[in-house]
């Protein structure tokens, strides 16, 4: 970073002369806020008040498996291992297992990464690579205020507006030409999975585009340079200059993305129907972990039903911590690098 | 093409004729660029569609019966969610009250004291917090709260959206005072300034508006958060002044009226849809706009 065209600093000034009991004497008395000893009091306070401050957060996370483990004891002694394998949920006869929900939160979430994928990083490739400099700004507002919306707004919206157009055009229309599939068949309700994973897409985009346009912008300008001077056009310039060099960071952006869609509640509650089964057709309605607690929390009567639900709770806490320790580390592995390298 | 007799510097430039680029390579190109554009229009689609059916439905049923008067009784025309609209602002004021100063204070551990292993923690698990669902917390409110005091309650879900206030802030007001100069905080030592007095009156002091900025950010966030007051707040369809009893929120009403069967309940839940929005883009101006103007930096 030094520039040694730059005059530097000087630290080897003349030595000061010998220094007289009486200079010491004038300099003192010129310096009126180093006259009285400043306690050091208020300042040890302070500190510790911060270290205080710092240690709350991390009570808090201890707090929070506290809760989750030990609300989740009885549940964890009724069923052991076999409450994530089985796939009866009935609080009548106080038999759980959270295979259904689990099912839910994962075809849910994946639905939701196969259509925000292609989409996130095509948003965020036009706006870093492609779209004029006077659209950027405007463009990449937009798609943050996405995220700005809250969860409920959504559902809404899903509720009076999405599930009607895909009852009505979008599924008679994958019955048709995907049906053969098996994946598009049953009526067409309109609720369901493909409902959830849609709305969900909407919900995630925002998070995977900003991500991956942080990405894109710390890919070296170099590298671009470089293969379009190799006579590459613009895409080609993109896919093997851009996209190559930032894939770690844009699959932690899509882990990061999948972490969000795992934990989101109140818009898939009011959009996925709600019934705890497993059926291989998108259009079936279906239950997410976030969901059940949602709808049942508070009216689970028993003791062993709140205790299942909140094991519930910790199966998707720890899921959702691990994603995002990987979406961060993958994250990190690049613009960490990049910052690395630039100093150097 | 290269002619090493000549001294003539312009023949030093070897000239290179590259082929033409193929037909397919520049039609690869330009559709590529077009379904980038594309992608572009599909995703801001439902952004104005959201907007435009929010505003739509919205209006029509805001009037000054929604923001003065309780909801009534099912069947029953008029009624509002003037009591939704001010449960909200208490549990956010509770919220606010208890995450903002933590948040604010972890937030100089890290940038201040905790530049070493012990900040690493801190900053690793305000990240892990950040990621954790808000039904998670939700959860965990209720035992810490819920449970103790035998009843639902305001305080319950100012708890868990301070929860989750917290590291979000955290995090951006390391950033911020990370940002401030470390010569600025040295001229107030050199001034015989002690660390604690140069910490809040010159270096937060200086990254006012950015922690400020960061605060809002948190505070709209978690406005909008509905499943951590399922289990916390509850909702109420009564005025209610009082923190330990059960209290309406502005989401979770709207949760309600949206799933309920009753058209007169959808049109509310539109209309409280418009007035959560418009009153977090207020609060989210204002505090902007008192930033700029430097009421509240002190300036």
């Amino acid at each position: 970073m030094s520039n040694q065209a730059l005059p530097r600093p000087r630290f080897n000034a003349p030595a000061p002369e010998r220094e007289t009991k009486a200079a010491l004497k004038v300099e003192a008395r010129t310096t009126p806020l180093l006259h009285g000893k400043v306690s050091e009091i208020p300042d040890v306070v302070f500190a510790w008040t911060m270290r205080l401050c710092g240690l709350a957060v991390v009570t808090l996370l201890g707090t929070i498996v506290y809760q989750l483990v030990v609300g989740s004891q009885l549940s964890w002694h009724a069923f052991g291992w076999k409450f994530f394998g089985q796939s009866d949920w009935n609080p009548v006869s106080d038999q759980y297992g959270a295979l259904p929900f689990m099912y839910g939160t994962i075809v849910s979430s994946l639905l939701s990464l196969v259509i925000a994928i292609p989409l996130s990083l095509g948003v965020a490739v036009f706006i870093t690579e492609m779209c004029p400099v006077s659209l950027r700004g405007i463009l990449s507002f937009s798609t943050e205020l996405l995220a700005a919306i809250p969860s409920v707004v959504y559902g809404l919206w899903a509720i009076f507006i999405m599930v009607p157009l895909l009852r009505e055009y979008v599924q008679p229309f994958l019955a048709k030409t995907l049906g053969w599939t098996g994946l598009f068949s049953g009526p067409p309700y309109g609720i369901g999975m493909l409902a959830a994973g849609i709305i969900l897409a909407i919900m995630i985009i925002p998070i995977i585009s900003s991500i991956t346009r942080e990405v894109l912008t710390v890919v070296p300008q170099h590298q671009r340079e470089a293969v379009l001077a190799l006579g590459a056009t613009r895409w080609e310039m993109i896919r093997m200059g851009v996209l190559r060099n930032a894939r770690a960071g844009i699959v932690g952006a899509i882990i990061l993305g999948l972490g969000r869609a795992l934990g989101e509640t109140m818009a898939v509650t009011m959009v996925i129907g709600n019934r705890p089964e497993i059926a291989k057709s998108l259009f079936a309605p279906g239950y997410t972990m976030a969901s059940v607690l949602a709808n049942e929390f508070t009216e689970a009567t028993g003791d062993l039903y709140l205790s299942a639900l909140i094991e519930i709770g910790l199966a998707l806490f720890f899921v959702t911590i691990v994603v995002n320790a990987l979406a961060r580390l993958m994250v990190w592995s690049v613009t960490r690098g990049q910052s690395a390298r630039s100093l150097a | 093409m290269f002619n090493t007799n000549s001294n003539s510097a312009a023949a030093l430039i070897p000239q290179i004729n590259l082929p033409p680029v193929s037909l397919r390579r520049r039609l690869t190109d330009h559709a590529m660029t077009s379904v980038a554009a594309l992608t572009v229009l599909v995703v801001l689609l439902p952004l104005f569609a959201i907007f435009t059916y929010l505003i739509y439905k919205g209006i029509g049923s805001i009037n000054l019966a929604f923001l003065t008067q309780t909801p009534k009784p099912v069947g029953e025309p008029g009624g509002g969610m003037a009591n939704a609209i001010v449960g909200s602002m208490v549990i956010l004021s509770i919220a606010s009250v208890l995450g903002v100063p933590l948040g604010i204070g972890a937030g100089i551990f890290l940038s201040e004291y905790g530049r070493n292993r012990s900040g690493d923690i801190v900053r690793f698990v305000s990240d892990v917090l950040n990621g954790v669902p808000s039904i998670v917390i939700g959860i965990v409110a209720y035992g810490l709260v819920v449970m103790r005091q035998k009843h639902f309650s305001a305080l319950a879900g100012g708890v868990a959206l301070a929860i989750m206030m917290i590291p979000t802030i955290a995090r951006t007001t390391e950033q911020m005072l990370l940002l401030v100069p470390q010569a600025t905080r040295e001229a107030a030592y050199g001034l015989g300034v002690s660390r604690w007095r140069t910490t809040l009156s010159i270096t937060l002091r200086t990254a006012a508006s950015g922690v400020i900025t960061g605060v809002m950010l948190a505070f709209a966030r978690v406005a909008g958060e509905t499943a951590p007051l399922l289990f916390t707040a509850f909702g109420n369809q009564f005025w209610n002044w009082k923190t330990d009893q059960p209290t309406a929120a502005l989401s979770l009403q709207i949760f309600t009226y949206a799933i309920s069967p009753f058209d007169e309940w959808h049109r509310q839940a539109w209309a409280g849809a418009l007035v959560l929005i418009v009153l977090i883009v207020g609060a989210v101006a204002a505090v902007r706009l008192a930033v700029r103007h430097g009421t509240l930096s002190g300036a």
